[in-house]
């Protein structure tokens, strides 16, 4: 639930078109074109909606994630613990009553730094997915839409983009720009945007050919109407997709930057830079809470978005064989 | 055939004129610009501008640009103050290493999870098949790093089987003369890419199977053997060929990742110390060839599969 009831209503797009496309269409032809796509992509949606539950797997997941988001964002509040000052008492100090977790190496304790750290990681990876998904549809739909020389270049920068090792560059970015959460948004959502352009670009290069989409041009409605009014709804099936699985994707990247020592600086942390802490305790492995503990959040995180977004992914494939 | 090829060549060259540029101004967002970088914080402004001068960082940035891509046509791909290295040289010691284990480890994975993908898809929605998926789900979501140190605690501290390490040594064959020490490191590699192979062969193999030659096989009398193994297979592994040209990217970060978990002497890791010393030739350096690597490395899928594809050569 955590998950689609926010593309479901679309509002953004709706309330977008008011502003872009009025006055351009006659009212009749508009309520026509305009009405018609903005009932159908919520039965649609129903449909796969009605798909997307019989996979019990992913409603687990769905589940799972609830209780991690409220472990992060709600167990702070139940769960009281100093995550600015170090405590040097209860450095590494056993999981018991005080602690239910224990303690790190420098006496933070471990299970509230969990739910902190678990904040950063989440918040990172959606908002990533999001800049990413949102820039990513609006360049692959207009580069697509466009076409021609215009669709080439547009579409060699995403090639060479893609060439990249974008490791890397993220490695580059995050040795400029001694990285905060807002800034790792960035460094990852300037790589993650790519694939979702090229995604969403040969999406669009089908769909313009679709009556509906030429309809809008007969009767001489703009190109970024025709974009954001019928071409990105009609993919909002791969873009939500997609979406899924780049929250998944951008955690990782934030864990593997944080494991590089280039994550998120203290007092702040996230999962990644968490695990890279313990892993210096890794030889004697008494230290069990230091490690577990993040690494398991961070698969379990991963996993049930991946459940969710391969669920996702045949609901609406089925949505479109149904059709 | 040809006309093909040539135009795929000349969108490379586009592709690597884009990323050259973008590799180039990246270095300058260096706070203080790259000379800064190098001498550190409490360099003087006098030396920052003297060196800049030195290196040619005052002209024009497409004189430097110019006189960069000059240089790396002839070979030369700078030198690192802080290595007092010559970059090529480097590149000549670390990268046989890392291309070693990319592909004994790219290897593994695609003997393991090219069959296995078969099987699942021929005995899909089988226990067999859900836990296989459930182990590529596993190896989506583990971080490299921690499936590697899980593997260092299991088999190298706690059951004293293999070395934790990877095999230290500056020349390929110190590396390739202690097996052992390699086995962590290709598995670690190899569960990064068997995932995406053995899901990738599932879909393949399963949207094949529903296509008419399919159909057209059957109905001629063809074994099932020879369905799946003469027809089906030999058509998904097509797919495959692209795959592995688009996953180099990928292939490069479970390198970086795997290097420094295992402190193997290679690429990844020169690129991981050249990142926390600021040594912006490595950086640069590095960069650019792993990119001509991944854009090679599709150019030669895109041949591939137009070779085997003949679809693709006449459309």
């Amino acid at each position: 639930m955590a998950i689609s009831p926010q593309p479901l209503g679309t509002p953004g797009l709706d309330s977008g078109h008011e502003a872009n496309g009025a006055g351009s269409l006659t009212a009749v032809e508009a309520a026509e074109l305009g009405l018609e796509p903005a009932v159908k992509p919520r039965s649609m949606l129903r449909r796969g909606w009605e798909v997307f539950a019989e996979n019990r797997l992913a409603l687990v997941s769905i589940v799972v994630l609830v209780l991690i988001f409220g472990f992060c964002f709600i167990g702070p509040l139940v769960y009281h613990t100093d995550q600015i000052h170090t405590n040097l008492d209860d450095t590494l100090c056993r999981p018991g009553a005080s602690h239910l977790l224990g303690c790190n190496e420098l006496g933070y304790d471990q299970l509230g730094r969990l739910m902190v750290g678990g904040r950063v990681s989440l918040e990172v990876g959606l908002a990533a997915a999001l800049v990413a998904c949102l820039f990513g549809t609006l360049y692959g739909a207009f580069s697509g839409f466009i076409g021609g020389p215009v669709d080439s270049f547009l579409m060699r920068i995403v090639d060479a983009g893609l060439s990249l090792p974008f490791i890397m560059v993220i490695i580059i970015l995050s040795v400029i720009f001694h990285p905060n959460p807002a800034v790792m948004i960035l460094v990852i959502a300037s790589f993650y945007w790519l694939g979702v352009a090229r995604l969403i670009r040969g999406e669009t290069l089908t769909l313009r050919t679709r009556e509906y989409v030429q309809a809008v041009k007969i009767i001489g409605g703009g190109g970024t109407r025709s974009v954001v009014r019928h071409v990105v709804p009609n993919a909002i099936g791969t873009i939500i997709v997609q979406a899924t699985f780049a929250v998944a994707d951008s955690i990782l990247i934030l864990a593997g930057l944080g494991f590089l020592g280039l994550g998120v600086q203290p007092p702040s942390t996230d999962w990644g830079t968490m695990l890279s802490g313990g892993l210096t305790y890794l030889q004697g492995s008494n230290y069990w809470w230091l490690i577990y503990p993040p690494g398991i959040a961070i698969i379990i995180t991963c996993i049930a978005f991946n459940f969710i977004g391969d669920a996702l992914r045949d609901a609406f494939e089925t949505r479109l064989q149904r059709r | 055939m040809t006309g093909y090829l040539i135009r795929r060549f000349l969108q490379m060259i586009i592709v690597l004129f884009f990323v050259t540029v973008f590799t180039m101004l990246l270095i300058h967002l260096f706070p203080g610009g790259p000379i800064r970088a190098l001498l550190g914080p409490r360099a003087t402004p006098e030396q920052v501008a003297h060196y800049n001068a030195v290196y040619g960082f005052n002209r024009p940035i497409y004189v430097q640009y110019g006189k960069w891509i000059w240089q790396l046509l002839h070979g030369n791909l700078g030198y690192s103050q802080k290595l007092n290295q010559n970059v090529s040289s480097l590149l000549a010691q670390d990268l046989p290493k890392t291309v070693v284990l990319v592909a004994i480890g790219t290897a593994v994975s695609l003997i393991v999870g090219i069959p296995l993908g078969v099987y699942q898809a021929v005995k899909r929605y089988t226990v067999g098949d859900y836990v296989l998926t459930g182990i590529s789900f596993l190896g989506y979501a583990t971080p490299t790093f921690f499936f590697s140190l899980i593997l260092i605690e299991v088999f190298s501290i706690h059951l004293h089987l293999l070395p934790g390490s990877a095999p230290q040594g500056v020349t390929l064959g110190a590396v390739l003369s202690d097996p052992k020490a390699l086995i962590l490191p290709v598995v670690a590699f190899a569960f990064l890419g068997y995932a995406l192979w053995s899901r990738f062969m599932r879909s393949s193999v399963m949207d094949n199977l529903v296509q008419d030659y399919v159909r057209t096989a059957r109905a001629k009398g063809a074994s099932e053997g020879r369905v799946l193994w003469g027809h089906v297979f030999r058509n998904s592994l097509i797919s495959i060929v692209t795959l592995l040209g688009l996953s180099i990217p990928s292939l490069v970060a479970g390198a970086i990742f795997i290097e420094v978990v295992f402190n193997y002497p290679g690429m990844g890791l020169a690129f991981f110390n050249a990142a926390e010393n600021v040594d912006y030739q490595v950086l640069l350096s590095f960069t650019v060839i792993a990119t001509l690597a991944t854009i090679l490395g599709n150019l030669i899928a895109d041949i591939g599969y137009a070779v085997l594809d003949p679809r693709v050569r006449y459309s």
